[in-house]
């Protein structure tokens, strides 16, 4: 039974109107049922004072590594989305690549089953792309998707013969399905493990060069023009390759693409003394691909920002720099490092909650705005809050990040999904 | 405000762990991980100090009490057998108890990881590890990890730094040409995978050094090599021009499979260092190398075994340098002596 719940003088952002208001909402049924005027014969059961608070569409975040199955050492759904929902993101997109990867229906509708057991953020599961993530036959994309797919990937692992991934875009085309893809080249990433640079030949690590991610455009988009294939472009890293996006997207192209949390902040300088806190996949490039990303987020080339969420224990981080895991915990850094990236930049809180709700919630089907008829799914922060990263208070299993210690500003109140209170603060 | 006292005061301490790991408040050096950002006083310190266990161009030979009652433990997780005993025998001219682990054949080989290893030999009364590893950073681990008072010396981790080998280079020119600061030395080969090169650039920029040439083909240069101060040359004789140093570096057997280079026949022609080559640089220049030597491949013998050729003289002060390291950091680790 979902309950009444006034939310009362809370400031209303609407990422898809462009608004803010001072305002009351009003929920029932899972559905957002009165902005500012209650419904006719509305009693509230609960009443949140939202005073001083920002009431805005839970997150969206377009990429996370939840681990279950295989990989609960790391993370457990349970502590993922958990740590989900005290970020205000109330739906997950998690990638593929858990073990067994997500390749065959059963597994899929285990997941959802699970996901829909906790009752906490909603789960939007990317099937594989191919069999094993091995890059050779393709999944049983259909199927799939009836299963609850909402698009395909390879994950981290690039597809080596481009003759599978045409065929994999043409199959994808028949359905209309989108594909999400790591334009990375493998051949050239080989045994790399930084960025290619002065900081990488400093410190003696193995480069990886900025067209590893080039080519890689070149060739996704040669092959959208060939098949038709909707494409999103999974993290993107440099300055050649967000200005070959932004050429296809002139072009027409169905192309979109993310950028992660991290790489909008960090650049490969910040490794300091191999420090594998700051080692991912893609690499954090140099000062001046970051100030690319950034100014691709502020021209709107980057739609969406995503947490690239992945749980590492202290076991695959406490190695030499290129033997430790790839990549950080994130879902409840998503606001907070969005924030900053909007406050630098003088980007309104419309605009900037955009990144993280409407536009991937726009993605996967549904209106993440302050509508009356939208799902109640929302979120409620004190947008001037702050506080510091440290590790133990994480709710992810994934403890490691690069910001721990750091001070973030913007801090979850309460995350409502489908109506529903699922955490407060 | 969710401002908490406690939690501010553990990220400052997670923040000062990021300063300059290899000394310590006071500034001394408590390990020795590479020769980037070093003070030039603790360049001249080493140096200073390795002098003092030589005497006309030979180890003194005598035993010195600098590590008496000090567990030396020679963690080689890649082989080694020339640093490997070149240590051994510095520290057991200290005084040191040594022990030397064949870490291949042992733990690590059965899933033991790096720092349970470290750990372990820290259980038994390890004051001071050397370590050598194929990983860029490895030894920065454990220096981060190990207990207080315990020193880390880099014995060449990965493609990232071998400082003592620097060192002794730079012992090697202070001995032959005196000052560092009116010299052109030039590094020839293996840039790209070479930690000797980078440990050499550094040391000889912080020691006032105006021009370090690297020569070398550009699949064997790292990206930007520029940025780390020294001039980029792909031709043996205009980069060996009236140099007063040559310190040439192996190429590794395996560099030939892949695509760097074509064949070791014609990296020999054109990057190779003969005397024809050789006679481009100054009269009385110095040839250097870290060994082991591949003759015919980086250089020919008639230049290895010539007269110019410094060689084995950089084998003898290696032991010195070793030597003056152990010293440095173990007096400066408090409670390890």
């Amino acid at each position: 039974m979902t309950k009444n719940i006034h939310i009362k003088n809370g400031l209303l952002v609407d990422p898809i109107a462009g608004t803010e208001s001072q305002g009351d909402l009003f929920l029932a049924d899972g559905k957002i049922a009165g902005v500012n005027t209650a419904p006719a014969g509305f009693v509230a059961d609960e009443v949140i004072d939202a005073s001083g608070l920002v009431v805005a569409p839970g997150l969206v975040d377009f990429a996370a590594r939840l681990r279950e199955p295989g990989q609960e050492y790391k993370a457990t759904l349970a502590s993922e989305m958990a740590a989900a929902v005290a970020g205000g993101v109330t739906s997950v997109v998690c990638t593929p690549d858990t073990d067994p990867v997500l390749d065959e229906v059963g597994l899929v509708t285990m997941l959802r089953q699970r996901s829909k057991q906790l009752d906490l953020a909603r789960v939007y599961p990317v099937g594989a792309l191919t069999r094993g993530l091995k890059g050779q036959e393709i999944t049983e994309m259909a199927q799939l998707h009836e299963a609850g797919c909402v698009a395909f990937s390879q994950g981290d692992v690039p597809i080596a013969d481009l003759q599978v991934l045409y065929r994999a875009m043409l199959y994808a085309a028949n359905y209309g399905f989108e594909l999400r893809l790591r334009p990375e080249e493998a051949s050239l990433v080989n045994d790399g493990v930084a960025h290619d640079g002065p900081y990488a030949s400093r410190l003696g690590l193995t480069g990886i060069p900025v067209i590893a991610e080039t080519i890689a455009i070149a060739q996704i988009t040669q092959l959208m023009r060939a098949t038709g294939c909707k494409v999103h472009l999974a993290r993107v890293s440099s300055a050649a390759g967000l200005e070959l996006i932004r050429a296809a997207k002139r072009e027409g192209l169905k192309l979109t693409c993310d950028v992660s949390i991290n790489h909008i902040h960090l650049v490969d300088l910040d490794i300091g003394f191999f420090d594998s806190q700051y080692r991912f996949d893609p690499p954090l490039r140099s000062v001046a691909d970051r100030d690319a990303i950034v100014a691709a987020l502020n021209d709107g080339t980057i739609d969406m920002i995503c947490s690239d969420h992945a749980p590492v224990d202290d076991d695959g981080k406490l190695l030499p720099f290129a033997q430790a895991e790839r990549g950080a915990t994130g879902l409840e850094l998503l606001l907070p490092l969005t924030l900053a990236w909007a406050r630098a930049n003088k980007v309104s809180l419309p605009q900037a909650l955009a990144k993280i709700s409407a536009t991937p919630a726009k993605a996967l089907g549904f209106d993440a705005g302050l509508a009356v008829g939208n799902r109640a799914d929302l979120l409620l922060f004190n947008p001037e809050a702050s506080w510091y990263v440290i590790p133990e208070k994480l709710k992810s299993q994934g403890k490691n990040t690069p910001f721990v210690g750091h001070e973030m500003i913007g801090k979850v109140a309460h995350t409502i999904v489908k109506g529903k209170v699922v955490y407060s603060a | 405000m969710n401002f908490d006292r406690f939690d501010r005061r553990e990220v400052l301490c997670r923040e000062d762990a990021m300063y300059n790991p290899q000394l310590n408040a006071q500034g001394e050096l408590i390990h020795l991980l590479t020769t980037e950002g070093l003070p030039r006083r603790i360049l001249h310190q080493i140096l200073d100090k390795a002098a003092e266990f030589v005497s006309g161009g030979e180890l003194v030979n005598q035993k010195f009490a600098d590590l008496a009652g000090t567990s030396v433990f020679n963690l080689f997780f890649e082989n080694s057998t020339r640093t490997r005993t070149t240590f051994e025998i510095a520290a057991k001219r200290l005084s040191a108890d040594v022990s030397s682990l064949n870490i291949q054949a042992s733990s690590t080989a059965k899933g033991e990881t790096l720092l349970d290893t470290v750990h372990n030999l820290e259980a038994m009364g390890a004051n001071l590890f050397v370590v050598r590893h194929s990983e860029s950073g490895a030894a920065h681990l454990i220096a981060k990890h190990v207990k207080p008072g315990v020193a880390v010396v880099n014995a060449g981790d990965g493609r990232h730094a071998h400082p003592t080998q620097a060192m002794l280079d730079m012992f090697t020119i202070r001995h032959y040409k005196g000052d560092f600061t009116n010299l052109r030395v030039a590094i020839v080969g293996d840039v790209l995978h070479s930690r000797v090169a980078r440990s050499q650039i550094h040391a000889l920029s912080t020691l006032g050094c105006p021009d370090i040439r690297v020569i070398a083909p550009k699949t064997l240069l790292p990206t930007g090599v520029e940025n780390l101060g020294v001039h980029v040359y792909h031709d043996m004789a205009e980069g060996l021009k009236d140099v007063d140093v040559v310190a040439m570096l192996r190429l590794q057997n395996e560099r030939m499979a892949g695509a760097y280079l074509p064949s070791t026949q014609e990296f020999f022609k054109y990057y190779g260092l003969t005397p024809e080559k050789l006679a481009l640089a100054k009269p009385d220049a110095i040839v250097m190398h870290p060994g082991p030597m591949n003759r015919g491949v980086e250089i020919d013998s008639a230049v290895a075994d010539g007269d110019q050729a410094v060689i084995l003289p950089q084998v003898t002060f290696g032991i010195a340098v070793r030597m003056a390291v152990l010293s440095i950091v173990a007096a400066n680790q408090k409670g390890l002596l």
